[in-house]
Parts: structure tokens; sequence; C-alpha cells
């Protein structure tokens, strides 16, 4: 499947097109979601590292430090991927799996059109190219919320926290985040179109599909999570 | 022209095809009739490349399908219009957009000559003031004429309709019947008409041939099939005890 998938699409005019229908959709229709969670979950971080960091030993500005850490190695990059399972996932075996069922892959088929290169890599190249943007974003999001909660909250000031984030910050540490990002990416598309791609039946097989989809890939998810960082860290 | 020859095909050691070789006519409605599970949906599906079968041949004007690559398969399938039982229209894209996807794919028409083609298409089918709408909008019949009108963009030499009349009514059957009869004789294609409506036979029956458990059991044309005395074929034609009761009458 996964040569058919990216065989030489039938027109590069329509393949780009496609692919910004699914930037679009898939990136920027996951906005939103993303922006909330890392607010709040670098708000979170923050608050309970400040509860935690309780010897006198710690410095203060050890709370930005490991909320830093945390949102760049761990949160963004895995936490979010694995929401991005549930959102896209489910959103892309449902729709492929509903085009299966409803015969629009096999219309597709009998035009003469390849049908898992037309649907499925705009998808998957349109995830890898977005979601380490998204990451990004998330990155800077979560740093902001622990900021914002930690000096509203008055757990840090503003100074140390800021002197947290700055302090020791290695650049791996954000390639390292985007390697899984995009290796993640790949997973949560090309999983989800296989689920739907193979749906065979009726409705309640698309619903089945959708769930198959993010949990195999939340599975995936996990395993490559602890590869790539046994990988790249060790 | 299209040729099948000894096509078979087996689900986990039945049977569903067996051995069945017939020739489909140009310019000519050809119909493959039987009850529900008695192969027609297989048979047209393994002709058309959606399913491999076991054994056997299918040719279009000579040209041997099954044994072509991807590629070669594609340039076959860019002379087909395929009609679906749902009608298999793509959700995401508007009744215009689903007439132009075939011809932005395969053809380097500029945007104007395409919707100025599916203008055609859709009037050919009858239907106007629909192009903006987007499949969910239509009734059953429209999605038939729209998805006639998809098959017909591209100018097939082969039109393969799998039950155009399942789940419409009596009045709106007959339009889908006219209008596949219309455009074969119209183009000269060749059509294939899979169904168990014994209006559609009667209407447009051509050619007929009588799918009975994965075997043909009967060929001929809708004059012959009242005649008919083959009992299978004469259980399916007169279906209620009223219609059986007329037959016999007429016989007696």
């Amino acid at each position: 499947m996964i040569r058919r998938v990216f065989r030489r699409p039938e027109k590069y005019s329509i393949f780009f097109q496609q692919l910004i229908t699914e930037i679009n959709s898939l990136g920027l229709g996951s906005l939103g979601i993303v922006s909330i969670i890392s607010v709040f979950m670098g708000a979170v971080i923050t608050i309970q590292s400040a509860f935690n960091f309780t010897s006198a030993w710690i410095p203060i500005y050890a709370v930005g430090l490991a909320t830093r850490q945390g949102i760049i190695l761990e949160f963004s990059p895995t936490i979010v991927s694995l929401i991005l399972a549930g959102k896209v996932g489910s959103n892309i075996a449902s729709e492929i799996g509903t085009m299966r069922v409803t015969e629009q892959i096999d219309a597709l088929e009998v035009m003469g059109i390849n049908p898992e290169g037309y649907l499925i890599m705009p998808k998957v190249m349109a995830a890898m190219l977005i979601n380490p943007f998204l990451i990004i974003i998330s990155m800077f999001l979560g740093i902001f919320g622990g900021w914002l909660f930690g000096v509203l909250t008055g757990v840090v000031t503003s100074y140390e926290y800021v002197y947290g984030i700055q302090y020791q910050l290695r650049p791996f540490s954000v390639y390292y985040a985007l390697i899984k990002t995009v290796v993640f990416a790949f997973i949560i598309t090309s999983v989800s179109s296989y689920c739907g791609y193979y749906t065979d039946g009726g409705s309640l097989e698309v619903g089945r599909s959708s769930t198959r989809a993010v949990v195999y890939s939340s599975i995936l998810i996990l395993i490559f999570n602890f590869m790539l960082t046994q990988l790249l860290m060790a | 022209m299209i040729e099948v020859r000894q096509l078979s095909k087996s689900f986990n050691n039945r049977k569903v095809l067996k051995d069945i070789s017939l020739n489909f006519e140009q310019g000519k409605c050809n119909l493959i009739i039987g009850e529900s599970g008695s192969g027609k949906t297989v048979l047209v599906k393994s002709m058309i490349g959606l399913i491999k079968p076991d054994t056997g041949e299918v040719l279009y004007d000579d040209r041997n399908f099954t044994r072509m690559n991807f590629f070669e398969k594609k340039i076959i399938r860019q002379e087909m219009g395929v009609l679906f039982q749902g009608g298999a229209l793509f959700d995401s894209m508007t009744v215009e957009e689903n007439i132009i996807f075939p011809l932005s794919m395969f053809t380097e028409k500029s945007l104007e000559e395409k919707v100025e083609r599916a203008n055609f298409c859709l009037r050919r089918v009858n239907l106007s003031n629909v192009s903006k709408l987007f499949p969910a909008e239509l009734s059953g019949g429209m999605k038939k004429r729209v998805a006639i009108a998809r098959a017909i963009a591209v100018s097939p030499r082969y039109l393969i309709c799998d039950e155009p009349n399942s789940g419409l009514d009596p009045i709106t059957s007959i339009v889908i019947d006219e209008l596949i009869k219309e455009i074969t004789y119209e183009y000269n294609i060749t059509t294939i008409v899979i169904t168990h409506d014994m209006n559609s036979v009667l209407e447009i029956g051509d050619t007929i041939a009588f799918l009975y458990k994965g075997d043909i059991l009967w060929k001929g044309n809708k004059e012959e099939i009242l005649h008919a005395g083959k009992k299978e074929l004469v259980d399916f034609v007169y279906a209620t005890k009223f219609l059986k009761e007329f037959r016999k009458r007429i016989i007696e």
C-alpha cells in the first residue's frame, strides 16, 4: 500500500491543491485545541513544579527550567501528537472509511485514478509539513501559559521564570522534538488512512475503523517515542 | 464490444461465478439480470478490475484487460463510465466539481471548457440549477442522473451501470432507463446494465443474460424473455402470484 501511496501523482496541480486543503484541514483546523491545551498544560506544569520544589537547595528559577524541558521534550511533541491522533486520526479514518463503504474509492479506481495516492499522500505530506509548526506554536504557548499563570498565582516571579527557561538551553532539544513530531505525524496519518481504507461493511464498521485508528496510532506513538528517545538521547 | 471468457470467482471456497462467457455488443443495452446474490455485481466488478477473478479473461475491443498492468488498465478505465448502485458521488464536491473531476484529471481543458462540458452533461440528463449543490442536497433520482452525467463527461466507449434503478420509484426508474438507452444509441457505446427490475428488462433489454447461482442460465432479448420456458427464469420474470396466473391464462 505504501508503494502505491507514494506513486507519482496523476496531476501535480491537483496534488498541490489537495495538499493545501489538507494543510488547512489537518493543521490549521487543530490550532485551536492545540493552543488551549498547551497554555493550560504549561500553567499546570509550572504550578506543579513550584509546589513540589520545596527544598531550599532548588532555586526558584528551576520552575521555569522544568516547564521548558517538560514542554519541549515531551508535552508538545508527544502529548500533542496523542491528542492529534484522536482528533486528526479519527477524522481521516472516518472520512476514508465512508468513502470506501459508499463506493467513492471504487469510483476513483475505475476512473483510472490511483486512490491511495490521491487520498492518502496529500494527508501524510500535509501532516508531516504542518505538524512541526503546530508543535513550535504549542511550545511557545505552553511556556507562555506557564509564565502567565505562574506570575498570576505568584508561585514564581517573571524574572526567575524567564531566567529558568533560558538556563542551559540546548537547541538539540528542539530538533529532537521536531524529529519526533515528523515521525508521529507519519504514524497518525498513515495508520489512520490504512484503517479507513480497509473498512469493510457499513457505518458501524466506519466507527470501528475510526476507533482502531486512534488506538493503533496512540500505541505506535508511545512505542516510537521510547525508541526515538533511546536513539537520540542516549 | 466487451467479451468475457470463462470467468470464475470464489470466496471462501464458495464459487460465486462459474466459467462465465458472454459478449456485450456495441450500441446496445446489454442486461445482466438475476436475483440478489446470484453474482451479478461480482461479475461486473471482476470485469472492471475491482475484483480479481480466479480464472478467465475480459476483453475490451480485443484488448485483454485481465492481463494488463496498472498503467495499461488506466487507459481502458479512462474510456469507461461506471454508474454505481449508490451513485458514488464525491461528498466533498459540488455537482459541477464531481462532473469536472475526471476532466481535470485526464484532460488539459480550460476551466471554462470543463464547466461548459459539465453543463452540457447536466442538460443531457435533464438537470438544471443543481451544479452548485452538494450530493447530500439531491434526491436519489437526481444523484443517479448526476452520476450518469459524470460517467458520460469523458465521452466513454463503455458504460457500466450497477442497478441504476435501485431505491427509485417506478416513474423515476423509467426516466433513468430511457436516459441510459438514449445515451447508448446516441453515442454508440457498449452499455452493460445490472438489474433485477423487470420494467427495465422490458424497457431497455436489447440483449439479456440471466445469471442464476453464478451461472448463465439463459440468453436472449426482451421479446424472447416473456416466452422463455426455463423454470428459474419463469419464477424470476413472473415473480408474483398475479403474474404467474396471468402467464398461465396466456398459455392456456
